[in-house]
């Protein structure tokens, strides 16, 4: 009786991981979506610095000023927005989902592209938005 | 007792109607009520940390002193704060196995999604406040 439950518990198939499957647009989007969420979560510290900074005084905010001028500030500035707008975009994609739309093959993809097309246009835009408004003031 | 057993539930486990994991689809449902709230609050707060970039601290601090804006970036926190802990939660149960790492990882998600929040709206209030 036992040989005979272990051996199954031992054949027993598993379910397939990631490696199995052959990469879809729709399978790394869902991937990116955690990705982002969890860079915004560790992102967050950088709003906190930002806030406290400004209530702390003109000494401490100038720290932050100087920081988010480097290259490397403007690279976690520009990529922190676009994991939020990202993630703002799929989310809202999964909320089509949640009541009941776009699960058909070619409204799977084309959300998937539009997420993808949507997040880093409206990332550009928003930093051309803003050198311009920085310029004019 | 002849019928086919259709439903291996408890009489009572449908009554409660919680499911497996005994607290129903309030998490579902908070991460998506959050999501919802998240959609307008971050473009608002998108814009203001763009807009907000170049000015001097003396500009920073009025505007962000202002109470619609302080009022935007409270609701936004509380929405984010909340709404990052379910998500967390989530990545924590998915990938941590062992029991205990797992209840210390959920533990310090919870402290860091309080400490942020509570952080970022005193630091608002006291913008507003100009304490």
């Amino acid at each position: 009786m036992t040989d005979i439950n272990s051996s199954r518990v031992k054949h027993r198939p598993l379910s397939p991981h990631l490696q199995i499957y052959k990469p879809m647009l729709t399978m790394m989007m869902s991937i990116v979506h955690r990705i982002t969420g969890g860079a915004l979560y560790f992102g967050t510290l950088l709003l906190v610095w930002w806030l406290t900074a400004a209530a702390a005084g003109p000494n401490a905010y100038a720290d932050v000023q100087w920081f988010m001028q480097t290259l490397l500030g403007r690279l976690i500035l520009f990529g922190y927005t676009w994991a939020l707008i990202h993630h703002m975009l799929g989310g809202i994609r999964h909320l089509i989902w949640d009541v009941g739309y776009g699960f058909g093959p070619n409204e799977r993809e084309w959300l998937t592209v539009a997420t993808l097309v949507g997040s880093v246009g409206l990332t550009v835009l928003l930093w051309l938005f803003g050198y311009l408004t920085m310029g004019v003031r | 007792m002849s019928e086919p057993q259709e439903n291996l539930r408890t009489p009572l486990a449908r009554v409660r109607h919680l499911g497996a994991a005994h607290s129903g689809t309030r998490h579902f449902w908070h991460q998506r009520l959050t999501s919802v709230a998240l959609v307008p609050l971050s473009i608002a707060v998108i814009f203001l940390i763009v807009s907000l970039l170049g000015r001097n601290h003396a500009a920073v601090v009025q505007i962000l002193g202002s109470s619609p804006v302080a009022i935007t970036m409270l609701l936004f926190i509380l929405a984010a704060v909340y709404h990052m802990w379910l998500g967390m939660q989530v990545i924590v149960e998915d990938y941590v196995h062992d029991e205990l790492i797992k209840l210390v990882t959920l533990m310090a998600n919870t402290f860091f999604c309080v400490a942020v929040g509570m952080t970022a709206s005193f630091a608002i209030l006291k913008l507003s406040f100009g304490l």
